[in-house]
């Protein structure tokens, strides 16, 4: 039980430790390809069916989340530091859903076929409209570089709880699971504050 | 190290050991962000972009609102694609089942000018969508030279930049492409090869060429290359001396349109079998004429309609949308075709539509 109740369940971290090079990779394969003129097709094509098993990964992790709760928050974290973290971690959520949903309008309203392997292709979700085209290819470099921040900001945060505040925040979503007698790094400070942390766990 | 130390030491992070730490954060971060940086272009400056191919179109031709930067004058049109089954000894896509697909498509002439003259000599444009079933597509941009005027991505943007109107004169300086001719013997050979084919009247006797290679495969997974040709069943007539342009500047569409009203345009679509010897990575070199050809089908186009009211205005005809069973070449002109045609999209499609010259006509017929 106690294992459970430090880390996020094992499924919750392998799909989160499946994602992080995925997107990682899709913001790379995303700025190198606008640029491209060599590789331009060899990267769209892998880009739109990575997008697509995003989109299909991010809200299965989304709808895990909300069957389990995380475990509680290192009592290192303020009430602020706490929201704020929640709030990232929502919007991540949110722009990996976005993104990949913004791409499959754009190609649906440029008219081209929707393209996730050479024997299934998906219907399109938007009418041929090359305005709301141009307005959705601009949403989506937009969103892009929000995605961008936001992922640099969850992994200095994180870093900063690792090697700065040394709380063991990284432990929560560590891919290995916690053995139980393992003595949980932030609660040598107090037990205290271990139990008042669950509240905005969930 | 045990938890005990590590409890031990976490009130003793010594000044030195936090900067060292922060430094280390510091540099992930810039190591992901730098990296990134990279793949984007941002370091890599002199590199060639799919937005700096579409620049030197407008500085070309300038920036015509709404316009495709290449191939800006056209007209839309509609038809199918009567497959007879023959083609599907190359490749499994459906398009070559005995059946018929609907295609959407497009004539147009080379050059960033939606109002440019109509001119004997300048290269008309076939773009084509075959709407294949369960949404797939194919999507073909076909051109009236037997061959490319250049191999490379890049020698199309320095011959680009050797067709810019001169300041002063505000015509492309011919010494300019006489210099970009001698630095490209192939781009030289081509031109050659083209002049010899002199073009035909109008656009419905022309004979379109793929030009690049592309990949035929089968159930089986045999792999050959091909070039696609449209060869028309009108007659072949010699190009109308210019005289006619300088009378009637949309000559060419009229002629088109006027044909096309008399009854539907046809053309085999014949599918040249490349040998291990062809050059499937170089669009400046023909085939040898003895190549087998095989006749997969005729197209028939009965409707033309000007770009204002022709869904083909809003099609990005790359010829990378392709269907199971046909694969890209080597051909390096192929993705940044693919490239060039979505930054062209892309930017018309944010801007507003204006009337098209070439359809004036056509609107009122």
């Amino acid at each position: 039980m106690a294992t459970e109740r430090r880390q996020f369940t094992a499924f919750s971290r392998l799909l989160h430790w499946l994602m992080a090079p995925m997107v990682l990779s899709m913001l790379g394969i995303g700025v190198a390809m606008v640029v491209s003129v060599a590789n331009y097709h060899r990267l769209v094509s892998l880009h739109r069916p990575l997008g697509m098993a995003i989109l299909i990964l991010v809200v299965m992790r989304y709808v895990n989340r909300k069957l389990h709760p995380p475990p509680p928050f290192p009592p290192t974290m303020s009430v602020h530091e706490r929201r704020a973290a929640t709030a990232s971690e929502m919007m991540l959520y949110g722009l990996l859903c976005a993104l990949p949903v913004v791409g499959w309008g754009m190609l649906s309203a440029a008219g081209y076929p929707i393209v996730f392997s050479s024997s299934l292709h998906l219907p399109s979700i938007l009418p041929h409209n090359l305005r709301l085209y141009a307005l959705l290819r601009k949403a989506h470099t937009v969103l892009a570089y929000l995605l961008f921040v936001m992922f640099i900001a969850h992994v200095g945060a994180m870093l900063f709880h690792t090697l700065i505040v040394r709380d063991g925040m990284l432990l929560r979503m560590a891919p290995w699971n916690r053995r139980a007698q393992e003595k949980d790094a932030p609660t040598g400070a107090g037990g205290k504050s271990g139990e008042t942390s669950d509240e905005t766990g969930g | 190290m045990t938890n005990a130390h590590a409890e031990a030491q976490r009130p003793a992070l010594s000044k030195g050991g936090t900067l060292a730490r922060c430094a280390a954060i510091g540099g992930v971060l810039v190591a992901i962000t730098g990296s990134l940086a990279y793949l984007g272009g941002w370091l890599t400056p002199k590199d060639l972009t799919p937005a700096e191919f579409a620049d030197e179109f407008e500085r070309v031709a300038g920036v015509h609102a709404g316009f495709r930067r290449n191939h800006a004058k056209g007209v839309g049109v509609s038809g199918f694609f009567d497959s007879n089954g023959a083609g599907a000894r190359l490749s499994k896509a459906t398009v070559f089942h005995v059946r018929r697909v609907p295609v959407t498509g497009r004539f147009s002439l080379a050059g960033g000018q939606p109002s440019r003259a109509d001119a004997p000599e300048t290269i008309r444009g076939l773009g084509l969508k075959f709407s294949l079933p369960d949404g797939e597509q194919w999507r073909t941009a076909m051109n009236s030279i037997p061959v490319f005027l250049v191999k490379i991505p890049a020698a199309f943007y320095e011959r680009l930049v050797a067709s810019e109107p001169d300041l002063v004169t505000g015509r492309p300086d011919p010494a300019k492409m006489q210099a970009f001719l001698a630095r490209h013997p192939e781009a030289m050979r081509a031109m050659h090869i083209i002049s010899s084919h002199p073009p035909a009247s109008g656009f419905a006797n022309s004979t379109y060429s793929s030009l690049n290679a592309f990949f035929f495969v089968t159930t089986a997974g045999v792999s050959t290359p091909v070039r696609l040709q449209l060869v028309p069943l009108d007659a072949f007539e010699p190009a109308a001396t210019p005289v006619s342009a300088q009378e009637n500047k949309q000559y060419l569409f009229d002629a088109l349109i006027g044909r096309m009203q008399q009854g539907p345009v046809q053309w085999h679509l014949m599918l040249v079998v490349g040998q291990p010897s062809d050059p499937t990575n170089d669009a400046t070199v023909p085939w040898p004429e003895s190549r087998e050809r095989v006749d997969a089908g005729t197209l028939t186009l009965s409707v033309v309609e000007p770009e204002e009211t022709s869904v083909a205005r809003d099609i990005n005809f790359d010829p990378l949308v392709l269907p199971a069973g046909i694969v890209p070449s080597d051909d390096p002109l192929l993705s940044a075709r693919s490239a060039v045609y979505a930054q062209s999209f892309t930017r018309r499609a944010g801007e507003t539509k204006q009337p098209s010259a070439a359809t004036s006509a056509a609107a009122g017929k």
